[in-house]
């Protein structure tokens, strides 16, 4: 057999652990990877093509689709985009909506990314456990939106609409009983706000709960401690973004050092790892989910107490309510126009930035002043993270490859666009 | 926020003098554009000199101005010029510009320092041959960067040591991004019973305008009308 020691391994695109639709092209010295070549694009939508032949708010569903497991951070920048062309800010009501809904967004994406790393890499039971919690995330967004992954919830100008005042429920049927479906309600049986509220007492628990599975386990450490190791300074120019960059010790997090929305008003912490290796950042994104876990308990006290507007009033952006439209000539002729072609954005440029996920999800818009943008370019942040595989598992093991995917937390809906 | 940008501003052209032309602030950003000449040049000292630091390129992408300004909706029906809108329009709509402008493709990147807490948008336009030097050497993640403006958009990179197509189709044809390539594509894939494999042939699909209005010159945003004196 020794002499067959240098081979091509093709890895993808229909791998379980290749997170999508990622083939790589290894070229191996035995087990030992000597080049990683990844070819991407078989998801390739051209988003940012059929974007320049809308009118602006009906692109909003198509970002919900970039990153399809943290839709509503994506949605944030390119609404963010859109209102610093505009000038507008939204009421303080929505702004704490969105940044709730972000941090949900953020548990939403971590249990997915924890749940399937684990998978990866060995570890069934944490898998099953994050989609239970998952599910209750995702009851909000249908709650809010009417759909369970893509929302199209949040507008320039504010939000769609305000947080309703109950919550789905299940109902008896020939696979639930009546004592399960009890169980199941137990918490729906109030407002939204009374079951977020509900979720995030309980779920440092159960963030626990995952801890105790993996964070010393033997095995886990085997297959994360000092793999993929990227020192500070190179992650830096390699144009890592959150989790990645914290992972490798540098204190970067839009929401602390360019914060938008109202996020300095909130208190939250920072996690960094040390190491920079996929147990790093394995320890950075846990301790972010139960940092995101306060930040949503805040909002939820905020927003209980501070009733308000959850849209600005201006019905050149913001289409006016059913009930003013039918019976007011001009609100109809807004509505008219709204949803015949839109509205038109001042010509000019702007890219904004939000900390998503995955690290920075950035939106950037060439407006030349029409009801449609001229250029939209979506920073995705998993790009650059992709980028970066070959550097990450030259010298590593074939089996190592599929802990740094998991690590860089892969999503080719917004890799490829 | 603003008045470090003004500084940064203020900064940028005392350092680079002639080399770079800084564009006044809008919407609370920084642009700044270089002759492709002086890119790397320019670039590398953005990376290592104290006052900028921009150690992280944090996008590059390519942009077609070949309709700006005066793009329509596609349409073969419908009337593909919009309504005349009861306002006078202001300004004449912008000339056409010829496919060979030499203004037509730019590259643009997004800069962010960490260690400054700041970011910078630098411009460079690709002139007649559509090559440009590649960011490479300044900063590694320009890499896939610049694979995908030229799989987009046509740009080559010189230097750049990997130039292949990154998100289109293997052996696929033409610049999907530009400006003057259509939405639907050329090709469509199917599966030939007859041959028993995937073909490619001419796209079928009709060309649907869903909104056939394109509007521009909004009164609100009118300059000339924002400040006359009888307006409230």
């Amino acid at each position: 057999m020794a002499e067959f020691q240098q081979f091509t391994v093709n890895f993808g695109p229909q791998h379980p652990a290749a997170h999508g639709v990622l083939r790589l092209v290894l070229e191996m010295d035995g087990e030992v990877i000597q080049k990683a070549d990844p070819h991407i694009g078989l998801l390739h939508r051209a988003t940012e093509k059929l974007a320049e032949t809308k009118p602006y708010n009906q692109s909003i569903g198509y970002m919900d689709r970039l990153d399809y497991v943290s839709m509503m951070c994506n949605e944030h920048g390119y609404v963010l985009a859109i209102e610093k062309l505009l000038g507008v800010k939204p009421p303080l009501r929505a702004q704490y909506i969105r940044v709730m809904f972000d941090e949900m967004t953020r548990m939403l994406n971590h249990l997915l990314w924890l749940g399937c790393h684990a998978l990866d890499i060995g570890a069934m039971t944490v898998f099953l456990y994050c989609f239970r919690e998952r599910e209750d995330l995702m009851d909000c967004y249908e709650a809010v939106s009417g759909t369970r992954l893509h929302a199209t919830y949040y507008r320039p100008g504010g939000v769609y609409r305000d947080l309703p005042d109950s919550m789905p429920r299940y109902a008896e049927s020939k696979h639930r009983s009546a004592a399960e479906v009890r169980r199941l309600n137990e918490d729906r049986e109030g407002s939204m706000l009374d079951f977020i509220e509900a979720f995030t007492a309980r779920f440092p628990a159960r963030v626990d709960e995952y801890e105790t599975l993996l964070t010393d386990n033997r095995i886990w450490k085997q297959r994360t401690v000092n793999i993929g190791v990227v020192t500070p300074e190179r992650a830096m120019a390699l144009g890592f973004t959150g989790p990645m960059l914290r992972g490798s010790g540098i204190a970067w997090d839009l929401r602390k050092k360019q914060p938008y929305e109202v996020y300095p008003d909130l208190d939250f912490d920072i996690p960094v790892g040390v190491n920079g290796d996929c147990y790093d950042r394995y320890l950075v994104r846990m301790e972010e989910l139960r940092q995101s876990n306060r930040i949503v308990q805040q909002c939820v006290e905020w927003l209980r107490k501070n009733p308000g507007p959850v849209m600005i009033d201006d019905h050149k952006l913001v289409p006016p309510t059913r009930e003013q439209m039918k019976g007011d000539m001009e609100s109809l002729i807004h509505h008219f126009k709204l949803f015949t072609e839109g509205y038109t954005v001042p010509a000019g440029e702007a890219y904004a930035a939000v900390e998503h996920p995955k690290g920075e999800f950035g939106v950037y818009i060439v407006a030349d002043g029409a009801n449609k943008p001229y250029r939209v370019k979506v920073r995705a942040p998993g790009f650059p993270h992709l980028a970066a595989l070959d550097e990450m598992v030259r010298g590593h093991m074939l089996a190592d490859v599929v802990a740094v995917i998991g690590t860089q937390d892969i999503v080719f809906g917004e890799i490829d666009r | 926020m603003s008045s470090r940008l003004q500084a940064l501003a203020e900064n940028l052209r005392a350092h680079f003098g002639e080399r770079m032309r800084v564009l006044p602030l809008a919407a609370g950003e920084l642009t700044v554009e270089v002759a492709k000449a002086e890119l790397v040049a320019v670039a590398m000292s953005l990376r290592d000199e104290p006052p900028f630091r921009f150690e992280t390129l944090i996008d590059l992408c390519g942009v077609d101005y070949l309709t700006y300004g005066r793009s329509e909706w596609e349409t073969s029906e419908a009337t593909s010029e919009g309504f005349s809108r009861a306002a006078n329009q202001p300004g004449a709509a912008t000339p056409a510009m010829p496919a060979a402008d030499p203004r037509r493709f730019a590259v643009v990147c997004h800069l962010l320092s960490v260690t400054n807490n700041q970011r910078l948008r630098l411009r460079c336009h690709a002139g007649d041959s559509l090559i440009l030097p590649s960011l490479m050497p300044v900063w590694p993640a320009a890499d896939w960067y610049e694979r995908e403006a030229f799989d987009l958009f046509g740009l080559l990179f010189e230097g750049h040591p990997d130039l292949r197509r990154l998100l289109t189709d293997y052996g696929f044809i033409g610049h999907p991004f530009r400006k003057d390539f259509p939405v639907s594509g050329n090709v469509e894939v199917r599966y030939d019973a007859e041959s028993g494999r995937v073909i490619y042939q001419p796209v079928s699909i009709e060309p649907r305008v869903l909104v056939p209005k394109i509007i521009r010159d909004d009164n609100r945003y009118d300059t000339r009308l924002k400040d006359r004196p009888d307006r409230g």
